[in-house]
């Protein structure tokens, strides 16, 4: 064994230059996680500045023309710079090489070459602050071409962000087709890896056309081109049918990662193996699939023809099918499980609960009738975050929690650890469930005024903000504040190939390449004969 | 596998590209009515075609690869088709 082989990654080597230049796929997730985290929190100051504007009616602490900018801030940021690379490319760097029995992603420069893209993106979204956009992170037209905000400097910030989505879509997906370890077959693959691999297909086949899209906006802007200007011929719903035609899609990016780190967590947590393992894969690639053809219910009150509008939420209900398959499976694998309530499985629990939230409440969306009335109301906002919070980022909290002993090499407070858990859970609907009953009220979405008689229920949602921010704020302190000495190995008695290395990994993960003999989920056995 | 080829098929090819360019112009030129994107369209899918095939290795490749890269045209489809579908089917009051 080498002297570099013996050295975790975190130690190999020291300074900005060992990082910005690495290619080691563990120190690129990391640097991902800390952009993403960043982002997360400056998303998230704007989001709780908009909320507090809400207090009362009318002016509170900034004007109307603020307000709009601060939501296309937290919109857009939320989106482009955290959810979308959000999981996969932070723990997906780190995890799937590891998972797979190999020592690196297969384009290790790409890998860094794609996160460079990430930060050039980041840094012109950033320039664009200094004019900030007003539109929403949706950038609609005609008002995205007419508005006097800059709009351009976003949009190809947001462009080049693609590009860093599918390189490490083409990266993962390559990985996992040339490096998996002997006898790593396809139904022994861990899950999370099967959610990374459908991200990845979206990733890569989704995103040139937003990228298109936006390309088209700017031209229309700059040349005024006339594809979306019905003057000129254009068609301004036509650009609702690109942008979501990728943003639908980018939904499932955000998503199926964190139904992976939870596929990967219950069976951990229950001692049981995986309900269902193979429906579960073919779910997240069934999900992937079919997210290609919903885009149209986003549009239902756009001007879209009916005979389109009843095929688009036909095919809307379709994909709630796979999607129960999951959540199905997953409650099966904690029947008759031996269950420990440890911070990762109740931030997997807190997803199930809230995510099955959430994405029954879209299929009231998905409805023709229902969606006319609450189309652009507050519910919109409810359904969206409660897929979005409660399913994607406490995936992501879950698996922040579970990978910390591997990622660090030490361990964190569990106690504290729960105590931010409870006030992130009790925030997190106190926040957001007023919003549904505002919603089927007729609050719209995205006003800076409101009638009085929404205030109450702007005041709870807004105290519930807070309650998120405390929680956070707990976390985010007790993570920073790892236990004296090293973490085991293996604590929660993992059997994927994580686990079965030392907290932290050495630079190349395996000392030889592992040879695989049995299914990744065999809990229950092989754990009990051994204790 | 030496996946390079000879000077001689890339002048080749390149040309057939050119001479497609010289097509795209000329049919340009000449008023079909409807069918004007349609010929645009397909004269340029069939260039994109080549360089895929010829220029990005296609042809060298297996069937997964075939496969991703032929996906990309049925998710086109499917973009134009329901975007065609919702325009001419709106009822405009």
């Amino acid at each position: 064994m080498s002297e570099e082989q013996e050295k975790n990654y975190l130690d190999n080597g020291e300074g900005f230059r060992s990082w910005f230049f690495t290619v080691d796929h563990k120190r690129i997730g990391v640097m991902y996680l800390w952009a993403i985290g960043v982002f997360f929190i400056v998303a998230a100051i704007a989001s709780f500045l908009l909320r507090a504007e809400h207090l009362t009616p009318g002016p509170t602490i900034v004007n109307a023309d603020t307000y709009n900018v601060l939501f296309t801030l937290h919109g857009s940021m939320m989106v482009f710079l955290f959810i979308v690379p959000g999981v996969a490319a932070s723990f997906g760097n780190f995890l799937i090489p590891l998972m797979i029995g190999a020592k690196d992603v297969i384009f290790p420069k790409l890998n860094l070459y794609s996160f460079w893209l990430y930060l050039a993106g980041a840094l012109i979204f950033m320039l664009a602050l200094a004019a900030p956009a007003d539109t929403g992170w949706t950038f609609y037209t005609p008002y995205s071409i007419e508005t006097g905000a800059n709009v351009i400097l976003i949009t190809f910030g947001v462009f080049v962000l693609g590009f860093s989505s599918i390189l490490t879509g083409i990266n993962f997906i390559v990985t996992m087709h040339k490096l998996r370890a002997p006898g790593m077959t396809w139904d022994r693959l861990p899950l999370f890896c099967w959610a990374a691999y459908a991200t990845s297909l979206l990733q890569v086949l989704a995103t040139p056309v937003v990228g298109i899209t936006l390309l088209l906006l700017i031209g229309e802007r700059y040349f005024g081109l006339g594809f979306f200007d019905p003057a000129k011929g254009g068609d301004p719903v036509m650009f609702q049918h690109f942008f979501w035609f990728y943003s639908h899609p980018a939904v499932y990016i955000m998503i199926l990662p964190a139904m992976g780190i939870v596929s990967e967590i219950m069976p951990v947590f229950a001692r049981k193996p995986i309900f269902g393992y193979k429906a579960i894969a073919y779910a997240s690639l069934a999900i992937a699939l079919i997210s290609f053809l919903v885009w149209g219910h986003h549009m239902f009150v756009s001007g879209q023809s009916k005979l389109v509008n009843i095929i688009f939420s036909v095919i809307t209900y379709a994909v709630a099918v796979p999607t129960a398959i999951k959540v199905f499976n997953w409650l099966w694998t904690l029947y008759k499980g031996s269950i420990e309530l440890s911070t990762a499985m109740l931030y997997s629990l807190a997803f199930i609960f809230l995510f099955t939230i959430g994405g029954l409440t879209g299929l009231f969306l998905g409805a023709l009738a229902a969606d006319v009335h609450l189309h652009d109301t507050y519910f919109v906002v409810a359904h969206m975050h409660y897929v979005m919070i409660g399913g994607t980022v406490f995936g992501f909290f879950a698996a922040l929690h579970f990978w910390y002993p591997k990622m660090w090499g030490r361990m964190f407070d569990e106690f504290k650890a729960k105590i931010a858990f409870v006030l992130i859970f009790i925030g997190f609907n106190v926040a957001f469930f007023p919003q549904f009953i505002m919603g089927t009220l007729g609050m719209p979405r995205r006003y800076f005024n409101y009638a009085p008689e929404f205030q109450s229920l702007h005041v709870v949602s807004t105290y519930g903000t807070w309650i998120i921010g405390i929680g956070f704020i707990l976390m985010l302190w007790n993570l920073m504040r790892p236990l004296p000495g090293k973490a085991p190995a293996n604590p929660y008695n993992s059997l994927s190939l994580e686990w079965s290395m030392d907290s932290p990994p050495g630079t190349f993960n395996f000392d030889d390449i592992p040879t695989v003999t049995e299914p990744v989920y065999n809990y229950g056995t092989k754990i009990e004969e051994g204790a | 596998m030496d996946n390079h080829a000879s000077y001689k098929s890339l002048i080749n090819i390149w040309l057939f590209l050119i001479f497609l360019t010289v097509v795209t112009v000329g049919a340009a030129q000449i008023d079909f009515g409807a069918l004007n994107v349609l010929i645009a369209i397909f004269i340029a899918s069939i260039k994109a075609g080549v360089v895929a095939y010829h220029f990005m290795h296609l042809k060298h490749e297996d069937g997964l690869t075939w496969i991703y890269a032929s996906y990309p045209i049925f998710l086109l489809f499917l973009l134009i088709s329901f975007t065609l579908t919702d325009m001419f089917s709106r009822v405009i009051n």
